[in-house]
């Protein structure tokens, strides 16, 4: 009714009548919070005019919407080019909250603009469909990894590669031993949030654990207080466990500075002055890493250095006699434990991985062929 | 139970984040946010144990005249100043105990604690950083001794895409013909980084994405156990 209204407007007062697909569309945002609401319009291509006899083509200038503030008036939200076709508003838009939207199309054809409304309402949404390509992948990963810990539970032998990096641990505990030199464990500049900062913490588990039973002394400088509490608990328990109590000093945990830079002075200074026989990198690091490791190398120590970041991987490859690159410094704890269900999880991942690759080969050959269903089905937008 | 309450929380806690990412709707739109702020008013406590371990260990070894014990008493007077700089006097947005330090604005130029901040830390900060080209040198130098296949090419690729970066690098294969383009070095260099280079870090990144799954399920469900001091 309304849009026939503004026909019948535009054919009195504008003197010229429009025809072709007309309408201007106000829609709830979907998979949302309920923030946003699209806007899209179809004009007219061709006027006629009382003057005229044909039809003239039309040539829009601009694109006006506004919007009906809450005392009705209506004010400017946007001006757009003409070869938009749609708009998101995200402005102060609340879930349940009626929206009232005005649209004007201005053409050099035209002596007024034309002219539609549209209203709609904006709701949250349950469920985010446009992540459905995410759950599948995690579904796929997490079944893999609880398949192969329940099959590790129930006796299934399995096989894991060696990690070398992780091998030496006990070399690195028996070197400091002899040698009568502390063994430096350095977490990164990670915060507790940081599941980098976890699996290096759970390594330091089984290293304070092995320290502990051969009486090698351990040094943790951290960076973060949060991490300096979890660590402590964590090799306080590593030493109970080996049943050497007395031997835990808390004060060999020791926090030393947020700063970066000021952390790695920290930490070089002490590589220098205690001589350390084995280093132990691992975490999240930055451009510390080769400073860290550069310095440790320099002191002659046995250096082990693991994190996820692979732009600090290749300084830890020349500069470390071990590097866990990427998933082995996850893997390290459960390598360690040599728990059966733990090492189900590795196992899971790597099916995982075999499922990555297949899809990667399967995409690569698709988007060759010219068929783009799988990345597309895959593609988060 | 000192276990079992701490693995109940963080299962609880990670499942209902994992949702969060699915569901936009209310309460699980807030839900990161509000985690979020949690972790940064957990954080701001815990750094007072931070700051205590500080004070102790130092301290510790000034008392004992420990080797080299001023510099542990230069760390501890520079803790010190910038805590009561900050304290008194506040920082560039917050008012301090004694106000805002009109007089030492005046004559500093900006508050105690920004002028300390500016002229004294960052400048300590960029010094260690600038430490890292001499490092980058000798471990380049060490990486790229032709000892094996991979260190020839190693280095190879590394001549290569440092010639390619640079403007002798152009210049050295300016004179080859358009059909050739193929083999200018900053091409080549280009190459080399973007599908390579690439194709190994995405492989790196892939790996990882999985271990931190991994990890995270083990976590989730309990299996990984040695954060919370490892034991049953």
């Amino acid at each position: 009714m309304r849009r026939n209204l503004i026909f019948v407007f535009l054919f009195l007062f504008v003197g010229s009548f429009v025809w072709g697909v007309q309408e201007f569309k106000a829609k709830d945002h979907p998979s949302d919070n309920g923030t946003a609401i699209d806007l899209s319009w179809q004009l007219p291509r061709y006027v006629k005019t009382a003057s005229q006899q044909e039809p003239v083509l039309l040539h829009y200038n601009s694109f006006v919407i506004e919007k009906q503030d809450s005392l009705g008036n209506w004010i400017k939200l946007k001006e757009l080019h003409p070869e938009e076709t749609h708009y998101t508003d995200s402005d102060n838009i609340a879930p349940g909250q009626n929206s009232n939207y005005r649209f004007l199309a201005y053409a050099h054809e035209l002596r007024q603009p034309l002219t539609f409304e549209a209203q709609t309402v904006s709701f949250a949404q349950w469920y985010d469909y446009k992540k459905t390509p995410l759950l599948i992948m995690i579904v796929l990963l997490c079944g893999a990894v609880i398949y192969y810990i329940l099959a590790a539970k129930k006796g299934r032998d399995l096989f894991i590669r060696k990690i070398n990096g992780l091998e030496s641990m006990d070399e690195a505990v028996g070197r400091a031993t002899e040698k009568g030199k502390p063994i430096l464990f350095v977490p990164g500049i990670g915060d507790l949030d940081d599941i980098q900062t976890i699996a290096g913490l759970t390594i330091l588990s089984q290293l304070a654990y092995k320290a502990a039973t051969y009486n090698a002394d351990l040094l943790v400088p951290v960076s973060k207080s949060m991490v300096l509490s979890t660590a402590r608990e964590i090799v306080k328990e590593a030493y109970l466990k080996a049943g050497k109590p007395d031997m835990y000093n808390q004060d060999k945990i020791f926090y030393l500075t947020d700063d970066q830079f000021g952390y790695v002075a920290g930490i070089d200074g002490i590589m220098i002055r205690e001589q350390p026989a084995a280093n132990f990198f691992l975490g999240t690091f930055y451009a510390e890493a080769l400073i860290l490791a550069e310095t440790g190398f320099g002191t002659g120590a046995m250096q082990t250095a693991g994190t996820a970041q692979p732009h600090q991987l290749p300084f830890f490859v020349v500069t470390c006699d071990y590097t866990l690159i990427g998933e082995e410094l996850f893997a390290a704890s459960a390598y360690l434990s040599k728990a059966p269900d733990q090492l189900g999880s590795l196992k899971g991942q790597d099916l995982g991985k075999l499922v990555i690759v297949v899809f990667i080969i399967l995409g690569v050959v698709l988007e060759i062929v010219g068929i783009p269903w799988l990345k597309t089905l895959l593609t988060l937008e | 139970m000192k276990k079992t309450v701490p693995l109940g929380i963080t299962f609880l806690v990670g499942l209902i984040v994992i949702s969060s990412e699915f569901i936009p709707h209310k309460p699980f739109n807030y839900i990161n946010e509000g985690l979020e702020n949690w972790f940064l008013i957990i954080s701001s406590f815990a750094i007072i144990l931070g700051q205590l371990s500080l004070i102790k260990v130092n301290s510790g070894k000034v008392k004992e005249k420990v080797e080299n014990w001023q510099y542990y008493l230069v760390g501890l007077i520079s803790f010190g100043v910038m805590v009561l700089c900050g304290i008194l006097w506040g920082t560039e947005d917050a008012k301090g105990l004694a106000g805002n330090g009109d007089k030492l604005i005046a004559f500093f130029g900006q508050k105690p604690f920004e002028y300390l901040f500016s002229n004294i830390y960052q400048h300590l900060s960029s010094t260690m950083f600038a430490l890292l080209a001499f490092f980058i040198a000798s471990a380049a130098y060490r990486a790229f001794i032709i000892r094996s296949f991979e260190s020839n090419l190693l280095m190879l690729a590394a001549v290569v895409v440092m010639l390619g970066r640079t403007s002798i690098g152009t210049s050295l294969t300016a004179w080859l013909p358009q059909g050739w383009r193929w083999l200018h070095l900053p091409n080549i260099a280009d190459f080399i980084m973007n599908y390579p280079n690439n194709a190994a870090q995405r492989a790196i990144m892939i790996s990882a994405a999985l271990g931190i799954v991994g990890s995270s399920l083990r976590i989730l469900l309990g299996i990984e156990r040695s954060y919370l001091g490892g034991g049953d």
